[in-house]
């Protein structure tokens, strides 16, 4: 079997065992979703302007936030690979024959996946069979549904890359903390995790849209409730791509650079 | 097979005294100093070696093997393993070479240690066959039959190691490199380990470097002794040319049918003596053992007779004094 398979495959099984947590990230991410709709509902009730997004729209946005949390978000973390950094560990890593970038690429992914499958089926559940207007409405064709798919994927492969740099970062810093905290509310907020990009003003919309964060998850969300047509999701997954090459590349050779001046810590 | 040729690698350390005025200052101007982790190491082995690589703790033993395996560059010098040099054909090198960090580990922690196995024969694209058969001779010489379908942590620290070593030889490593293979086990886990680097060694061929606190291993082992202290190599030899360079001297301890007048030698001392039993103690190139002997029985009636060397901490200790490290 292919190695980055392989990872991948281990770490999805070791990733499926933690049930417990996967029953309270549930639940949590169902109270969340149910909160932040019943917020703007009530922004929505007192408003006079036209907001940019109608309320159907907003609520299936934060349920497929809520729901792909694993899949979006940057707080999610695999201290394993800090550990393996701090410690000293990454000795080992270095001396087989593949790729760090890749392999570790592979293990985040896996990680990523195995969370989201273990919660999303019942928060998707849940959140369609929700009365009007707290629900998950249906995407509007098949066609925009698979342009979802697509991108949604694509996004996570670039949120991904963009973590990537977390753990690059602590090459330097021996230290995990700041530098999550920098890149994860930045680029949360900049993904569109705290207010919807659409109800930014304009002018914070232009910064997000310069950005890779809202590719990860304002994008594909979008996308799906039809909010963004079909012709504009098709150059969308253009420019998706080009982040995620532009991004891979100099993650790698950031890494490449960490891995030159390497101090094994810890003799 | 391994040639290093004038390695030097210098660390820089952040450092300050203790107490806070001395850390804010530290905010501020950062102090480096430069540790010089190794200075011109130089040194050859060829197939088939047992090598021991020993120094006191922050000599650079580890350092060199990091360097040998391609994890940390050298400022310069060069190293040719194989035909590689290691930092910088990392990948094709590595599959070639085995590798245990005696105090990190390899294997993952919350898996049976045979999922760890098979994620090592994809990486390492091991074949079916040779997997297979690796394993079984690996779990037969190591006793690890019992023990790979368990959790890394819940095993023992001798089990874990005994893990650690089958790990790094699932690809038919030419070179394994084991820095403090034994450190932390109990003398039977010890002995097992000790044993089977020897069978390794032996039946397949592999040249093993190792670094060791424990000069029992270096005994049991090590052919040839390369000492490095302050990041200099100080010796390279075998451990017996090692001892006749400090120890020409023997203890002869001899047990004796009840004789009641201490039996004085010329140019032996006597160390100790009772009516059943002596000791002496020489130097072999001024009265050889058995001359000592040849005198003795003309005398008493020796039972049992023993013939001590200086413990091979002491000739290392030795060393370290000769060297002032």
């Amino acid at each position: 079997m292919n190695t980055y398979l392989s990872v991948w495959k281990l770490r999805f099984v070791s990733g499926l065992q933690y049930r417990t947590a996967a029953i309270a990230g549930m639940a949590t991410q169902l109270f969340f979703g149910f909160v932040f709709i019943m917020v703007y509902v009530a922004f929505y009730a007192h408003s006079s302007a036209q907001p940019s997004m109608s309320l159907e729209q907003l609520a299936t946005y934060i349920w497929l936030q809520q729901i792909f949390l694993a899949f979006v978000m940057l707080w999610f973390r695999d201290n394993e690979i800090f550990n393996l950094i701090t410690s000293g560990n990454i000795a080992y890593e270095l001396c087989r024959p593949c790729g760090i970038y890749s392999f570790w690429y592979a293990k985040l992914l896996a990680q990523r996946l195995a969370s989201a499958i273990l919660r999303c089926i019942p928060i998707l559940l849940v959140a369609f069979l929700l009365p009007k207007p707290y629900n998950l409405t249906m995407p509007p064709t098949a066609a925009t549904f698979a342009l979802f798919v697509v991108t949604l994927l694509l996004g996570l492969a670039v949120n991904i890359a963009i973590s990537m740099f977390i753990y690059i970062s602590v090459f330097w810093t021996m230290s995990p903390v700041g530098s999550t905290l920098v890149i994860a509310v930045i680029g949360e907020f900049l993904a569109g995790m705290i207010i919807p990009v659409p109800l930014m003003p304009s002018w914070m919309q232009a910064i997000t849209y310069a950005l890779p964060f809202r590719w990860t998850a304002d994008f594909p969300f979008r996308v799906y409730s039809g909010q963004i047509p079909q012709s504009e999701a098709v150059w969308g997954i253009l420019i998706q791509f080009v982040w995620l090459a532009a991004l891979i590349l100099l993650g790698r050779w950031c890494l490449k650079r960490a891995l030159r001046q390497v101090v094994v810590q810890g003799g | 097979m391994i040639a290093l040729q004038g390695i030097n690698k210098s660390f820089k350390v952040a450092r300050r005294t203790a107490g806070v005025r001395q850390a804010v200052k530290a905010l501020f101007a950062r102090e480096h100093t430069i540790v010089e982790a190794l200075h011109n190491i130089s040194f050859e082995i060829s197939p088939g070696e047992i090598v021991g690589y020993i120094g006191p703790n922050g000599a650079g033993k580890s350092t060199t093997i990091k360097v040998m395996s391609g994890i940390l560059v050298p400022d310069n010098g060069t190293c040719k393993i194989l035909g590689y040099t290691p930092w910088q054909d990392r990948a094709a090198y590595v599959r070639n070479i085995g590798v245990v960090f005696g105090q990190r580990t390899q294997l993952w922690w919350d898996v049976p240690v045979i999922d760890s196995f098979g994620l090592l024969r994809d990486i390492y694209k091991i074949p079916g066959d040779v997997y297979h058969a690796n394993l079984a001779m690996l779990t037969e010489s190591l006793a690890l039959t019992d023990i790979v379908q368990t959790p890394v942590r819940q095993l023992s620290l001798g089990q874990r190691m005994r893990c650690e070593i089958a790990a790094s030889l699932l690809h038919d490593p030419k070179i394994l490199f084991l820095d403090e293979p034994t450190i932390g086990l109990d003398a039977a886990s010890k002995i097992a380990v000790r044993q089977f680097i020897k069978r390794i060694n032996k039946e397949r061929g592999v040249t093993v470097i190792l670094t060791t606190h424990d000069m029992n291993d270096i005994e049991a082992l090590a052919d040839r002794i390369l000492m490095i202290g302050k990041g200099t190599l100080l010796y390279d030899g075998t451990l017996n040319d090692l001892r006749s360079r400090f120890g020409s001297k023997r203890i002869v301890t001899v047990d004796y049918r009840e004789h009641y007048e201490p039996v004085p030698i010329d140019g032996v001392t006597c160390l100790s003596w009772s009516p059943e039993r002596a000791v002496y103690s020489m130097d072999i190139e001024v009265t050889p053992v058995a001359s000592v002997i040849a005198r003795l029985s003309e005398q008493v009636e020796v039972v049992d007779l023993e013939v001590g060397t200086t413990p091979v901490e002491e000739l290392v200790l030795e060393l370290y004094k000769e060297h002032r490290i």
